[in-house]
């Protein structure tokens, strides 16, 4: 028969105070945490849907994004033509040979200057990408200087909201439209007709390729087909994988740094663990030594004690998600290493993260508990009856 | 006198307590200190580049070059003294994760422009004369073990093939914030290779550096170059080298605005910790106040006590912390070198680490003193804690 749970609660209720300090030291902690854990999340989550996965996309060899690749006309028909490309309802090949660059923009906030991916578009574009819906204003007329900006550009570019225009490549170009691409990366692009924007920009050359699979299960035996032809100096990824290494670089930095954060911030929180459960200990020693008077044994008390410290770690766990999940209202935009091009993303909240945090925050309890309930376990009897 | 001797002795009552106590400071202060360092190292690249260097480049946006004709166009402008150029070459050596800086230059002016890339005269020589030679830094030598005399192949991400080239000289860095990891080479050895397989890419730079006679004349002169080349095919902007930078790093500065609310989210956790140790200890000893008090002691001794000890048992931390910054940015510096080119702690960083101790303790020392100070002595003695 061990000690009843609401002795352990009841305990902490008694000294409100101390608990709430000590949870809530716990409670900044597991609010780090999770909102690390929701920015590499957050990230990934924008860029994985980005992609989908029975598209293909074909860059130069070597070419570690868009930006730094170029397909040549004569590369780009040869491609068109193969058998895996999809045909669409118009009869057309679901195809797109894209161009991507990027220019440089002033936010409307602080006036900084920042790199943004400008991509040219065939119709077909956007039928490779259900996400995309026009939210205000019409599509651009092929063969016009006219663009269409992703919602974030919008906002937070000069220049970028509806009606308003962006000089680059000699002329003005007045975006018509305004799309919404939900919370993937396409909302922090511009997007125009292909034909124009490389008459703008004097290339050449495509960017990129991009086509739908007709059966997503061929897409081994293409790749291999395509990158051992001679003719051929391109290499094939399916979309969500080339999404997934853009984002690696990035997530990579925000995990450990972190890690690195948490390991240090929960030290400071564990000691206050420990310093509040000693306390704990210590002012109840006449009351342990009565528990342990009228039969309760060593095992109770020890688990009495480690419950309440696990219940402290709790609690300040639930105080820190609380905190965090607010953190979903925020977005941050800063600078994809992997492409040098301004991306925005939020924070978010998903089940394994809360599951993450309630188990680091019950470790930290843990951990923070277990010396001092020990120290409770071993009393002597008499002696702490007789303790005032 | 017997004030500071009696904070001292109630230190000690709860050994543990306070070791625990000025650990966590001690902890929290040393990230702080360690944070602060990692932002101000992000901005270091911009804070070191000189104010008489130029930077040329399209104004689009950097993925786009300028032809090389510019070259003596820029010249002729007034105020310039000397002018180089040169690609973002891209490559990747090996494989993809050991990434730094590589450069195709022009190797005459562009060492001419950076005298603090320090090499012998006869390295020096040896790279200009090999038109398939490189240079690289002390600190990318020894992470790859190059030695003079090499052969390096980088795998090309803008200029597709694969590119050797022959290492010619390792400079290292004038002061201890140069940039010691990168690869230059020759420009002319790219433009090459390019008007073969791509004519159309051929003879076209992706920047001009121009030195300036003096640093005052630099906005002059950056509005001479680009009017200069107003309306024409590639228009140009010019900035300060360290404008130029500051670009780059304001466009990540939300990651570090983020890490400057973590530094000082720490101080804040260690502060609830600190308050909650501080109230705990002026609970324990209210009896202690309400006897004190009935021996003819005022509430501003008391309030010194309680206070006295909150901030010694800070500063004490504080002190630790400040004390154990030292061997981990050393450690830092020796371990996480590719990572970080220094890693030095500034002197203001170590005042703060102290003032941030300091506030922890006035802080988490307010409300027991108030509480000490202001107890009524009948109900303190009553009192069975």
């Amino acid at each position: 028969m061990g000690i009843p749970y609401s002795y352990s609660f009841r305990n902490l209720w008694t000294r409100r105070l101390t608990t709430l300090l000590t949870a809530s030291g716990m409670g900044l902690v597991v609010f780090v945490f999770a909102a690390t854990l929701m920015l590499t999340e957050g990230l990934q989550k924008t860029l994985v849907q980005t992609g989908s996965p029975d598209n293909v996309v074909l860059l130069r060899k070597a070419a570690g994004s868009e930006v730094q690749s170029g397909v040549e006309r004569s590369q780009a028909a040869l491609l068109e033509s193969q058998p895996e490309v999809a045909i669409g309802a118009d009869g057309e090949p679901l195809l797109a040979k894209e161009v991507v660059v990027l220019i440089n923009l002033k936010k409307r906030v602080g006036d900084k200057p920042s790199n943004v991916v400008i991509r040219g578009v065939t119709p077909t574009s956007l039928k490779l990408r259900p996400a995309i819906r026009l939210k205000e204003g019409r599509m651009p007329r092929s063969g016009s200087a006219e663009v269409i900006a992703g919602e974030s550009i919008a906002r937070r570019f000069k220049g970028g909201g509806l009606g308003e225009t962006i000089r680059f490549g000699m002329r003005d170009w007045r975006v018509v439209g305004v799309f919404d691409a939900g919370s993937t990366g396409f909302s922090s692009e511009i997007w125009g007709d292909a034909d124009q924007l490389m008459q703008a920009f004097r290339r050449q050359a495509y960017s990129s390729i991009i086509f739908r699979l007709r059966d997503s299960t061929a897409f081994d035996s293409y790749k291999a087909r395509v990158e051992s032809d001679p003719r051929l100096t391109v290499e094939a990824k399916r979309e969500t994988q080339y999404y997934l290494d853009q984002s690696e670089a990035m997530s990579k930095f925000l995990n450990i740094l972190g890690m690195v954060l948490t390991v240090v911030f929960s030290i400071g929180a564990v000691i206050g663990a420990t310093i509040t459960m000693y306390a704990a200990v210590a002012n109840r020693v006449t009351e342990i030594g009565t528990l342990r008077a009228l039969g309760f044994q060593r095992k109770s008390i020890l688990s009495a004690f480690i419950v309440e410290a696990l219940f402290l770690g709790l609690c300040g766990g639930g105080l820190g998600l609380f905190a965090a999940s607010f953190m979903q209202l925020i977005t941050i935009s800063t600078m994809n290493w992997a492409s040098f091009s301004e991306l925005a993303f939020s924070f978010t909240l998903n089940f394994s993260i809360v599951w993450k945090s309630l188990l680091f925050s019950a470790v930290m309890g843990l951990v923070g508990g277990t010396l001092p309930a020990f120290r409770a376990s071993r009393m002597n009897i008499v002696e702490a009856l007789r303790a005032t | 006198m017997f004030m500071l001797k009696y904070i001292i002795r109630n230190l000690f009552r709860h050994k543990l307590r306070s070791v625990l106590t000025v650990v966590g400071v001690a902890v929290a202060v040393l990230a702080f200190g360690l944070l602060r360092t990692l932002v101000g190292l992000w901005y270091a690249g911009a804070e070191h580049a000189s104010d008489t260097r130029l930077v040329t480049r399209n104004a689009i946006s950097l993925v786009f070059p300028l032809p090389i004709s510019y070259l003596d166009r820029i010249r002729g402008v007034s105020g310039v003294s000397s002018v180089s150029y040169g690609n973002w070459f891209g490559g990747i050596y090996i494989e993809e994760k050991n990434f730094f800086a590589n450069y195709a230059v022009e190797p005459r002016t562009y060492l001419a422009l950076y005298p603090e890339l320090v090499l012998s005269e006869k390295q020096k020589n040896d790279f200009i004369l090999d038109r398939k030679g490189c240079i690289v830094g002390e600190r990318l030598a020894k992470t790859y073990g190059w030695k003079v005399g090499d052969l390096i192949t980088l795998k090309g991400t803008i200029f597709p093939g694969n590119w050797e080239f022959v290492l010619r000289g390792i400079y290292h860095g004038a002061e201890k914030a140069t940039e010691e990891r990168l690869l230059l080479f020759h420009w002319s050895y790219l433009n090459e290779s390019v008007r073969q397989s791509f004519p159309s890419r051929a003879d076209q730079v992706g920047f001009f550096m121009i030195g300036v006679k003096r640093p005052e004349l630099a906005p002059e002169v950056s509005l001479a170059v680009d009017s200069m080349f107003k309306n024409s095919l590639a228009e140009t902007l010019t900035e300060t080298e360290k404008a130029f930078h500051m670009g780059f790093i304001a466009m990540t500065e939300a990651i570090m605005v983020a890490i400057q609310i973590v530094s000082y989210m720490v101080i804040a956790i260690i502060m609830v910790v600190a308050a909650n140790t501080m109230a705990m200890t002026a609970r324990e000893r209210i009896g202690e106040y309400a006897t004190l008090k009935t021996l003819g002691f005022k509430a501003g001794h008391l309030a010194g006590l309680i206070f006295g000890e909150s901030v010694a048992i800070s500063v004490l931390g504080g002190v630790l912390g400040v004390a154990a910054t030292f061997p981990v940015a050393h450690w830092i510096e020796v371990e996480l070198t590719q990572y970080f080119p220094f890693f030095s702690v500034s002197m203001e960083t170590l005042l703060l680490e102290l003032l941030a101790a300091l506030s922890v303790g006035v802080v988490s020392g307010i409300f027991p003193t108030w509480r000490g100070a202001t107890i009524r002595i009948a109900q303190g003695l009553k009192r069975i804690g």
